[in-house]
């Protein structure tokens, strides 16, 4: 093997100030193309959804699309887009992110858009209505009219987790969603969407003078709300493995997926890292363990992939969490017989540790991906407005790439063995449309 | 409540493209190398014609492609390329085999490397072949389940009759049949440089990656036959083609309409017709069925360009109870915008869309590799992009208007939809005339 390549750093510059009502703001201009991202994160997400109520986070994010104080129903979506931007959002386990990405020019309008809306949405009963029937349709497009919709991300907690805020189903149930009112709304508004319990970040072609200055005219007279004490969603682990199976009747050819929890992302930031190594080592292309046995060697499984974090957001996901492995395999695999390989597999690791190379090569591909992701400007100001929201260290985004580059070997066997079938949950799909 | 005012867009600066070198090698490969450094990064497009190559055969060897080399392993391919930061993949469409990838900037001369020994050398050995062939097929059997694929099968018949085009999934009876043999013969036939393109772009020298690319890829020669693929044939409208799916608790709509290349006088004009009508969030026909009815979670309409062809395809996964309605404002919508010009505002708010998404799409490295090679196999360049956004800014709303007659009448219209037959046939034949699709 020939000799180790460098792994680059990125050196994005970070700024970082809080204003007078309490709202956090991160800064990283970099002027390499004429582009600006904005980011919003507040900080809760589906498991602070109360009981009764799954999906909210995710129905409630639709409806900060819907109009705020200046702004009537469609008029955020055309702002943006007449400007030449691109706009989202999206609810995960622990925040939820609202953001735009536009031609450099419009980000002062990118900015009164979300300051509008931190002041507060237009919360109708018309509009519930409307997006409830579209947060229906968009269950039956992922989920429900589709092959293996919502496995494992919605299908592996409830195996995995007792607690209802991190075992419940996060996209929620119809019933649910339409039980949601107005008043809920508003509710969940005013607890959890205060400027104190949030994270503005813009990355790109700007000047931070400039941007500072336009930050505190729109967001400096958003009203002082003090962020909800954060919750502790820990649970213990598993004292057994659980193994749940169900029928997907669309599916022809039967998956499993495997979850193992892992240690708390941020507190025990050391020892997780060694496991995002270990789920590329396990599974990222055709020279890694699982893909190089259960696919080529076996043909027990048809693909493999490995991950931390129920949604594969594994620096930006809060305490407990877990790795994954997911399978999709042949007609009439066998899950048992896979996970008995995965077993031998890591036991293998354990005892016979890491081949040379093999660390080097996969922390080299692993930096490749991470840089690919910081190129876009929403590569950065979303990663950046999570770690600010979650670990106040927007800077960890520069320095992942270096971090990953120096788990060692024996951190990595140590990780493996804690990858045990008695602390494993799994979920099996038996295909309702086999041939 | 106080009232506050949006703030005015800085206008855009001028379009600036980045640096870039082009050369065609004496093999017949043309590369073309942009230069953006702002991660230490190389993307890399290679696109070789295909057209009218056998589609089972092409299929599985873009799976296999890289199963080994006669000096290199499936698994030291792999692990060669994952020590530079690498990775390469393959995919087929109906005109071209394309191999993506990308790589920390100083292993691009490694990875073109192992690259040109997968070009020149590859062995598609017994035992590896036979494991992609049976992926394959189980992958195919999954796509069957899947109504969006069902959907485009369906509609691509529709549209394409018997050109090369209406096919572009093979049958697993097919694929199982093809043997590492017939694998090698037509890597021989058509995996050569003639005609080729290659695209680096990323933190790297232009000329000096150019040299790079010429001495891991001048042993590469050879020259395909042709595989010119004869012009699409104009759509046929005709009944509404309803393809049963029993259960299903959606309908996928599925309209395509007549469309213009690339380089037509009228296609920036086209371009902003079908914004306006489907072709982001903020067109009438989103903010109808969507944000109005609540009939769908997205709705979207994009003109596709094939080598031989362009066609409009608007797309859409509706209630199962609602699809008599969703279609009824589709026609609507379609009618509307062929039979009216668009409102000033509405067509200024398109005009601003399109050109500041061009910006947003050159701002990557990937998203400039990307456009770059789809306009090298048109055989347009980055500066295309200047000539673009100039019509694009002065196309006027009586161009608009007509070019929306010519194309996007729902008289002209080819539609399928696929759902729960049962369900949705009385609601779709209250509106047109229905023909139930015969598998």
């Amino acid at each position: 093997m020939a000799s180790r390549i460098q792994i680059p750093a990125t050196k994005y510059p970070v700024e970082r100030f809080t204003l007078a009502n309490g709202l956090r703001v991160v800064l990283s201009p970099d002027r390499s193309a004429p582009v600006v991202g904005v980011a919003v994160v507040y900080d809760v997400g589906i498991r602070s959804e109360p009981e009764g109520r799954t999906g909210f986070a995710h129905l409630f994010e639709h409806l900060m699309f819907q109009g705020s104080e200046n702004l009537e129903k469609l008029a955020h979506f055309r702002h943006v887009q007449g400007a030449g931007g691109s706009f989202n959002g999206s609810t995960h386990l622990d925040y939820t992110d609202y953001f735009e990405v536009l031609p450099s020019g419009a980000l002062e309008r990118a900015l009164f858009l979300e300051a509008d809306r931190m002041r507060g949405p237009r919360l109708t009963e018309e509009n519930l209505r409307n997006q409830v029937d579209v947060v229906k349709e968009e269950i039956r497009v992922n989920v429900l009219n589709r092959p293996y919709g919502g496995f494992p991300w919605l299908k592996l907690p409830p195996v995995m987790f007792r607690t209802f805020a991190n075992a419940h189903d996060g996209y929620g149930s119809f019933e649910d969603l339409e039980s949601a009112t107005v008043e809920d709304a508003q509710g969940f508004f005013d607890r959890y969407y205060a400027c104190g319990n949030a994270v503005l970040s813009v990355a790109g072609d700007f000047d931070v003078a400039e941007a500072t200055a336009m930050i505190e005219r729109h967001f400096g007279d958003v009203p002082a709300r003090p962020a909800p004490v954060l919750p502790d969603f820990a649970e213990p682990g598993l004292d057994g493995e659980r193994r749940e199976t169900y029928v997907d009747r669309i599916a022809p050819l039967p998956a499993v997926a495997a979850g193992y929890r892992v240690p708390d992302p941020i507190g025990s930031f050391d020892t997780y890292l060694p496991f995002s190594v270990l789920a590329e080592v396990l599974t990222d292309g055709d020279a890694s363990r699982l893909v190089e046995r259960l696919v080529q060697r076996d043909r027990s499984v048809t693909s493999i992939g490995g991950y931390l974090g129920f949604m594969g957001d594994e620096y930006q996901v809060r305490n407990p969490t877990a790795l994954l492995l997911q399978a999709h395999m042949p007609p009439g695999g066998d899950a048992g017989k896979v996970l008995r390989t995965v077993d031998e597999e890591l036991d293998r690791l354990v005892a016979d540790g890491l081949q040379p190379g093999e660390l080097e090569r996969t922390q080299a591909r692993m930096s490749a991906r991470l840089l690919q992701g910081t190129d876009e400007v929403l590569g950065r100001a979303l990663p950046m407005a999570v770690l600010e929201l979650q670990r106040g260290r927007p800077g960890l985004l520069n320095e992942l790439p270096r971090l990953l580059g120096e788990v060692t070997a024996d951190q990595i066997v140590t990780a493996a063995a804690t990858l045990r079938p008695e602390s494993r949950a799994t979920v099996e799909v038996i295909p309702g449309a086999a041939a | 409540m106080s009232s506050r005012t949006l703030p005015d867009l800085i206008p855009n600066a001028e379009l600036t493209l980045p640096p870039q070198a082009e050369r065609t090698l004496p093999n017949g490969l043309t590369v073309i190398a942009i230069r953006r450094a702002a991660v230490p990064l190389a993307e890399v497009r290679l696109r070789i014609p295909f057209g009218r190559a056998p589609l089972a055969a092409a299929t599985l060897l873009s799976q296999a492609l890289f199963t080994g080399t006669g000096t290199m392993s499936m698994l030291d391919i792999a692990a060669e390329l994952q020590a530079v930061g690498g990775g390469l993949a393959a995919g087929l469409d109906p005109d071209r085999l394309q191999i993506s990838g990308n790589t920390l900037a100083g292993g691009l001369g490694r990875l073109l490397e192992i690259l040109a020994g997968v070009l020149t050398d590859a062995t598609y050995p017994g035992e590896e072949v036979v494991t992609e062939r049976e992926r394959l097929v189980d992958h195919i059997q999954v796509a069957l389940s899947q109504p969006s694929h069902l959907a485009r099968v369906a509609l691509l018949k529709r549209m394409f009759l018997t050109h090369p085009y209406a096919v572009q999934t093979p049958e697993a009876d097919e694929v199982r049949a093809v043997e590492p043999e017939a694998l090698r013969e037509l890597h021989a036939a058509r995996v050569r440089p003639d005609g080729a393109i290659l695209v680096l772009v990323g933190d790297i020298d232009p000329d000096q990656v150019i040299d790079l690319a010429e001495k891991a890829l001048g042993g590469w020669t050879g020259t395909a036959p042709e595989g010119e693929i004869p012009p699409t044939p104009a759509l046929r409208p005709g009944p509404l083609l309803l393809v049963d799916r029993p259960g299903s608790v959606q309908s996928s709509l599925r309209i395509a309409l007549p469309a213009l290349t690339r380089t037509d006088p009228d296609y920036a004009a086209l371009s902003l017709a079908n914004m306006v009508f489907g072709g982001y969030f903020s067109s009438r026909w989103v903010e109808n069925i969507r944000e109005d009815k609540g009939y769908t979670y997205g709705s979207h309409s994009v003109v596709e360009h094939f080598a031989s062809g362009s066609a409009l395809i608007a797309a859409a996964d509706v209630a199962t109870e609602v699809t008599g309605p969703s279609l009824l404002e589709t026609t609507y919508e379609l009618g509307r915008i062929a039979s009216l010009p668009p409102g000033e505002e509405e067509l200024e708010q398109a005009r601003r869309y399109a050109l500041g998404t061009l910006r947003l799409g050159m701002s990557t490295q990937s998203g400039l590799a990307a456009l770059a090679s789809v306009y090298a196999g048109f055989g347009l360049r980055l500066d295309h992009l200047r000539d673009h956004s100039a019509a694009l800014a002065a196309a006027t709303r009586e161009q608009v208007a007509a070019v929306a007659a010519r194309h996007l009448a729902p008289a002209l219209a080819v539609t399928v939809v696929l759902g729960d037959a049962e369900k949705i046939e009385p609601q779709l034949a209250a509106l047109t005339a229905v023909e139930r699709d015969v598998p």
